[in-house]
């Protein structure tokens, strides 16, 4: 018997929770738990807290079903996960920041999302932040942000480099956390649809997906099959969007800058496309519990169509440009290499992990509707470096450009939203869902009333984020730019 | 690569033509730019990008401007690395604790004359975001005094364009 039902065989089953199990169990079935992990026989999906119990959500590398697992902790506490899995880490240390829980045996207890300024702020948190030492002659540091020199997001880099080689590079994040989990307690599920769909701003098509998934399955509310289709249809359009915009960005920052005028136009094309299809450039608020927002009309089909057309004449030149250029290669291949072992132990998800041999792709392997009517095959490369992540986007990039297709082939005609039975009982849901970076999870937990008691949103940057820190060892200071962009991690969706 | 190159010189440009200032902002700033400043910059203005607690759906539609449709350099405004080398800092998000100290910095970092565009609807007053003790109450009109306003959740690049024209305007 695989170590994940053994585990819920023995614990306590909630029933309330759809459509996976979730079971509480004892301190010593969450150690137990926290090992198997550790021994790579499950997968961390997410640990997040509430004020008196923890939860952990993970996958069995065997069966590949997935469960969330819950420990109460009624006096604040729980064995910690990251004391032997250290992808639970920054996990932890935001479970103390937002809901003061704290892991026994953690060996980092320093305060991660809470930098001394909020009004709760804790005592530690107001010290000085403790960054790790880097030792070594002729070492030097390199400090970067968070205000950073491009047009992107905040956060801290500490490199420590010996000449040009870096030798250690340390985050920190938690500059754009806006308190959403905080600010979706007690929301109705109108709001909280809108919070989750500023989560991340380059992924919120898949967070509204999530969200949506999330409470209709806490409901048990069917949604109708055009909705269905056209949430997918939105969530290739946003893949498309994101992955033309990174390849570009990719290559400009190994000063090729051709690439990335081509790529900026496609995906100025992809917006315009959304913009006319569903009424907004990012397609923001398009989906909601229980359908989505915007049918689709003759005009809007038409305009995705010319679309498809429009990028299958202009983007295999493209491709053909980024093969045949050595002195772009030259900068790509080999650069930010990061390992297998790496990727499967943190469970990456997207080009991240694909690109370092994990063959996981939620639409796939999590099926749901309606992927599993679909037709798509999904790329996985063993090189890891920043070259195979640009091939993997260029993968998904062909296969969309074909879902995009067959949905337009096969969209079901009926209504768009299906009323949503609120008000029963008690009820709590959990999703995940394919974004272009990788798999997002939301677990939903809704009052009797149907407004939202917890709602934890799981960005999947922070499983990548960490091996970045991994990648760019040993690569050199000017290579930065080029990992983190190959990489793309989303500070917002990490920050909250 | 020489194909694309030469296939660039023979098609005409995608780039657009340039819409209209946006009146309203235009009177809004009328006064806020004073004719020194007008005289010393000309009809050139550098921004600097800053993000303050944004989802960055903002950032990626600033981020548009840059492209062949829009193509922001050919009005003088561009884009910079440094708060040293800015007229303009546009700021995004409801302005988060966490970033306050840096947006505060970043101002004072930027030489004067100088003015500050707060763009997104969470710019203004926090937006979906407002009332989370995460978040400074008042947003970026809180710690920085704001020219120039940009509505939009994110601003669509037309907006922003329009915005930002209406300041070179109101300089020139």
């Amino acid at each position: 018997m695989a170590v994940l039902s053994e585990t819920l065989a023995k614990a306590q089953p909630c029933l309330a929770h759809h459509p996976v199990p979730r079971a509480v169990v004892g301190a010593e079935a969450w150690k137990q738990a926290a090992q198997a992990l550790a021994e790579g026989r499950m997968t961390l999906l997410g640990l997040w807290g509430e004020h008196d119990a923890a939860h952990m959500a993970v996958r069995d590398t065997e069966e590949g079903s997935i469960a969330v697992l819950s420990l109460l902790c009624p006096n604040g506490r729980f064995p910690s996960v990251g004391a032997v899995h250290p992808p639970a880490v920054r996990l932890e240390r935001t479970m103390r920041d937002l809901y003061g829980l704290i892991a026994d045996g953690a060996k980092d207890t320093r305060p991660w999302l809470d930098h001394g300024k909020w009004p709760h702020s804790r005592a530690e948190a107001r010290a000085p932040y403790d960054f790790l030492p880097a030792e070594g002659e002729n070492l030097h540091h390199i400090v970067v942000g968070p205000v950073h020199a491009g047009i992107i997001e905040p956060g801290n880099f500490r490199f420590t480099a010996g000449g040009e080689t870096i030798v250690r590079l340390e985050e920190r994040l938690g500059y754009v956390h806006k308190g959403i989990e905080g600010l979706m307690a007690g929301a109705d599920l109108k709001r909280g649809a809108q919070l989750a769909g500023r989560t991340s701003g380059d992924s919120t098509v898949a967070y509204a997906f999530a969200f949506a998934r999330a409470a209709e399955a806490a409901l048990g509310c069917e949604v109708p099959p055009r909705a269905v289709w056209l949430r997918a249809l939105m969530a290739e359009l946003e893949r498309l969007a994101n992955h033309f915009g990174d390849i570009g960005a990719i290559c400009n920052d190994a000063a090729f800058a051709l690439m990335h005028a081509h790529t900026g136009v496609l995906r100025e094309l992809v917006l315009r496309t959304c913009d006319a299809a569903f009424g907004h450039r990012l397609m923001r608020d398009g989906i909601v519990p229980g359908g989505v927002a915007h049918d689709l009309d003759d005009r809007g089909v038409a305009a995705i169509r010319a679309l498809l057309a429009e990028a299958r004449r202009r983007f295999p030149p493209l491709v053909k440009l980024y093969d045949d250029t050595a002195s772009l290669q030259d900068r790509t291949v080999g650069t930010g290499r990061l390992s297998p072992e790496l990727a499967r132990q943190y469970g990456a998800g997207g080009f991240v992990g694909r690109a370092s041999g994990r063959n996981f792709d939620a639409r796939r392997d999590l099926v749901y509707a309606p992927y599993d009517q679909l037709h798509f095959t999904v790329p996985i490369r063993n090189d890891g470096d920043v070259n195979a992540r640009v091939w993997i986007r260029i993968h998904e990039v062909e296969q969309s450009l074909g879902l995009i297709e067959q949905i337009l082939d096969r969209l079901p005609a009926g209504p768009i939203t299906a009323p949503l039975p609120i008000g029963s009982d008690a009820c709590e849901g959990l999703a995940l869902v394919e974004g272009f970076r990788g798999d997002v999870l939301v677990w939903l937990h809704l009052n009797r009333e149907g407004t939202i008691a917890r709602c934890h949103l799981r960005d999947p940057s922070w499983f990548q984020w960490p091996l970045l820190e991994a990648a760019i060892e040993g690569n050199i200071v000017a290579d930065f730019p080029l990992c983190n962009k190959s990489f793309n991690c989303s500070y917002s969706g990490h920050d909250l | 690569m020489r194909k694309h190159i030469f296939q660039g010189m023979i098609h005409a440009p995608l780039t657009e033509a340039a819409p209209a200032p946006d009146d309203a902002a235009l009177a809004e700033l009328a006064q806020a730019v004073e004719r020194t400043a007008r005289r010393r910059l000309g009809r050139s203005l550098a921004i600097r990008e800053v993000d303050a607690g944004s989802c960055n759906g903002c950032e990626l539609e600033i981020h548009a401007l840059n492209n062949a449709f829009y193509d922001l350099e050919r009005f003088g405004l561009r884009f910079v690395a440094s708060p040293r080398h800015a007229d303009v800092l546009l700021v995004t998000g409801p302005l988060t604790q966490n970033m306050r100290e840096a947006l505060e910095r970043t101002y004072r970092a930027t030489p004067d004359p100088k003015w500050v565009v707060a763009a997104g609807d969470c710019a203004i007053d926090g937006g979906l975001f407002a009332g989370s003790p995460a978040c400074v109450p008042g947003s970026i009109g809180a710690a920085v005094p704001v020219d120039l306003y940009i509505r939009g959740c994110p601003p669509r690049p037309i907006d922003l364009l329009k915005g930002l024209l209406a300041l070179l305007e109101a300089q020139a």
